[in-house]
């Protein structure tokens, strides 16, 4: 069970995730990601602090879009994952591909960086 | 003794009587008329035979004329009248012999007369017997118990009155009231004629004409013979004979008067019938092996039939696919009545998102031009909340469709959705079926994926335990032995699961096996494994592995982890279990040779005592009812709790806690630990 909402405001889109993401459910962030990364602005914001639990198949959808995000030179960043959520991430090594903060603040600035 | 056999017995016994009837009446009038030669025999002879003869047609037509069902009213009817005709006929032909020789003086011969007496004595009980027979399986059709016992003390009084000849006459007038009386009662039993349609009705007043006739006829002929000629005497005054006339005579009345003042209302009935067969039809139509679109097609066929109307289409979704199905009108025709109907203001019946479940008549129909319709019908066809389409009825009558009618037709559209409904759900479990199927294909082929046994050496022991929560899970160990001294181990987790984790998994089998014969340190392991693998995965997917070399000559584990959790080692010399905390990636995240920038290799040296603890993160993210999980840290107390312990009793211990911590014998993911213990 998740819920996604999509906000934009100057060149960046936040997408706010909100409850799990599991097999089922990562089929909706895989939509919405990708509406994002294909047709969205060049900034990507992904609020994680609703995020309680994520599967390897939420880590899939991720991992699908580094390729693209990197050759649209598009920056993405998320923030606000919990503890356990952040494990995750760093134990696939995820952590190395992705820009993950803590604050929105430190994500802002990274998409601004370019 | 078989049907056949009695019949013919019968037959038989019933032409023996009448010859020894016959023949023993002749004797007697002879020796009468010569009143010389006394009768060799008694008078009551013939009476006696008679009898006899009565009772062989009874047993005779018992057997020979089947019980009623709906389908054979007529063809019992026709029976009757076969017989009747065949007796008349011959009775007429012997009387037309008796016109065409005149009054010459051989046919004034008592004998002769006699003979023809006799031969119509033999016709008309068979006519009635074999007709009340008829009316026997009639008056019983849809029987109750109550008519039973009537009808088998109406035979019994019958068979009473065979005897007439020999009872005191009072006996013989009670007998026959009686007869009268049950006769007049069991007739009013005629609820066969309800199921009789508009056809056979008319059939059966004829055949109950005709059978009127042939008993007037046979009547007339009898008693007007006896009149006649005193002489004749075998059966006079038979209260058998005359009861049953009578009776027979009454039923066929009731009969008649009952078919005719049924005739105009048999349409209804019939309409009524058929309306029940039809909701058969559709409801029989999943059984049959149909498609939807003969549902909707029967569908359109019963209701056009049922409301009458002049022309009707049904609209629905069939296979993914708009359909019209259209009874008597063309597809222009509907475009415009559709057009014109929802340009009008009030409440458009097309409109079923917004008005409410039901019928939907429209009346603004009989204003539009170039169409010969004035009332149109429409009715959703739903299953459950889900709108499936519309039937439409048009008639060119004025406030054509009826309450009833209606209703008759909401119970086809209601019946047409449930066999739909089970179409669909019919479908569902058979893909369900296939898909069990290859699950279990999966299932046989995974469980060969995992090793039996793992390979070891004299410096430690190994032991694993895996579970899958589904049929087929993601899990994945390995063992190899390079050598006489060095051992390969990997475990690993495919994302994703069932039939496609379990092809991946196959993938990483093949791989493991043709690198890790190669000798490799793991991180060029790794590098050439994520190669290997990444060429095969689909977008979204990845596989987590850690490799391990186990070298008995330098007590040194080597090792590299692929975004695998985290191994668990327990250093004796500590007494303390740890995460080693190399960094690692996915095999399939990064699909080039950047992959190599994200491998961290590790080494360590190995103490007897010592435990490596491998797992997949089926076992640290096992929830219990709090929404707990298991976690990293109560994995590391548990080990440093039970190290002691010997590889099983570790293995043991850590399944049993988990276990205990969920709550429930049954797991979300999969789990796969190994334990090494060095020695």
């Amino acid at each position: 069970m998740v819920q996604i909402d999509k906000t934009t405001e100057n060149d960046i889109t936040t997408l706010s995730i909100t409850g799990e993401v599991d097999a089922s459910s990562s089929i909706q962030l895989d939509e919405a990601l990708g509406e994002v990364v294909n047709h969205g602005a060049p900034g990507i914001l992904i609020d994680c602090s609703g995020l309680s639990y994520i599967s390897s198949a939420g880590l899939g959808v991720f991992m699908s879009y580094i390729e693209d995000i990197k050759t649209k030179n598009l920056r993405m960043a998320l923030f606000g994952l919990n503890e356990k959520v952040k494990n995750v991430f760093d134990i696939l090594g995820l952590d190395q591909l992705l820009t993950l903060v803590n604050t929105k603040e430190e994500a802002l600035a990274v998409v601004n960086e370019a | 003794m078989s049907k056949k056999g009695i019949i013919r017995i019968a037959l038989i016994l019933a032409v023996f009587s009448w010859l020894a009837m016959s023949l023993s009446d002749i004797i007697i009038l002879f020796s009468r008329m010569s009143e010389l030669v006394k009768p060799g025999i008694g008078h009551y002879f013939p009476d006696i035979f008679f009898i006899l003869y009565a009772l062989s047609l009874y047993v005779f037509y018992q057997y020979r004329i089947e019980a009623a069902h709906s389908s054979t009213f007529v063809d019992l009817l026709w029976k009757i009248f076969v017989t009747g005709l065949l007796t008349t006929v011959v009775s007429l032909l012997l009387k037309s012999l008796d016109f065409v020789m005149g009054n010459t003086s051989l046919l004034q011969n008592p004998v002769l007369i006699d003979s023809m007496f006799l031969i119509h004595l033999g016709l008309l009980p068979a006519f009635l017997i074999s007709t009340f027979i008829v009316w026997k399986r009639l008056v019983l059709y849809q029987k109750t118990k109550l008519q039973i016992k009537a009808w088998t003390l109406f035979e019994y009084l019958l068979l009473v009155s065979l005897f007439s000849p020999f009872l005191p006459t009072v006996a013989r007038a009670v007998v026959f009231y009686a007869l009268i009386l049950m006769g007049i009662f069991l007739s009013a039993n005629m609820k066969w004629v309800a199921y009789l349609n508009f056809k056979q009705k008319w059939k059966s007043i004829l055949l109950l004409i005709l059978t009127q006739l042939y008993l007037a006829y046979f009547y007339m002929s009898l008693f007007d013979m006896r009149k006649t000629y005193e002489f004749l005497v075998v059966a006079q005054d038979s209260v058998f004979i005359l009861s049953l006339l009578i009776f027979t005579g009454i039923y066929a009345t009731f009969s008649l008067l009952v078919i005719l003042f049924n005739l105009p209302t048999s349409s209804v009935f019939e309409q009524k019938l058929e309306e029940v067969v039809n909701f058969q039809r559709l409801s029989q139509s999943v059984q049959t092996e149909q498609s939807e679109k003969q549902v909707y097609e029967i569908l359109l066929e019963t209701s056009v039939r049922a409301t009458k109307a002049d022309a009707a289409w049904i609209e629905a979704r069939v296979d993914e696919e708009d359909t019209v199905f259209r009874h008597n009108i063309g597809q222009d025709v509907i475009h415009n009545i559709k057009t014109y109907i929802t340009s009008q203001k009030d409440h458009n019946p097309f409109d079923f998102a917004k008005t409410e479940k039901g019928l939907r008549p429209a009346k603004h129909l009989r204003k539009m031009k170039g169409v010969p319709f004035n009332s149109i019908v429409v009715l959703p066809i739903t299953i459950a909340e889900e709108h499936l389409g519309m039937l439409v009825l048009l008639k060119e009558l004025k406030e054509g469709f009826n309450k009833e009618l209606l209703e008759i037709t909401q119970t086809f559209v209601n019946q047409a959705g449930i066999s739909i409904e089970g179409f669909r759900l019919m479908s569902e479990a058979i893909a369900n079926e296939r898909y069990k199927e290859e699950l279990n294909i999966a299932k046989k082929v995974q469980s060969r994926l995992l090793p039996n046994v793992l390979d070891a050496n004299d410096d430690f022991e190994i032991t694993a335990f895996s579970a899958a929560a589904d049929e087929v899970g993601g899990d994945y160990y390995d063992s190899f032995k390079i050598n006489d001294d060095k051992v390969a181990l990997i475990i690993g987790d495919v994302s994703g699961k069932g039939t496609s984790a379990a092809f991946h998994m196959s993938q990483m089998k093949g791989v493991f096996h043709g690198l890790a014969q190669l000798d490799l340190p793991p991180a060029e392991f790794l590098i050439r494994a994520n190669r290997a693998i990444s060429t095969s995965l689909d977008k979204t997917s990845f596989v987590t592995i850690s490799y391990f070399v186990l070298d008995r000559t330098e007590k040194r584990v080597e090792f590299a982890r692929a975004g695998h959790c985290p191994t668990l080692y327990f250093d004796h010399q500590q007494g303390k279990a740890a995460y080693f905390t190399n960094k690692g990636l996915g095999l399939g995240i990064v699909r080039n040779n950047s992959f190599a920038n994200y491998v961290q290799p590790r080494e360590f040296t190995y103490q007897p005592g010592d435990v490596l603890i491998l797992y997949t993160d089926g076992i640290t993210e096992a929830k219990n009812f709090k929404g707990e999980e298991f976690g990293y840290d109560r994995l590391a107390a548990l080990v440093n709790d039970n190290a002691r312990l010997d590889a099983p009793g570790l293995q043991q211990k850590i399944i049993a806690e988990l276990y205990e911590f969920c709550g429930q014998t049954d797991l979300d993911d999969d789990y796969t630990t190994i334990i090494v213990k060095f020695k």
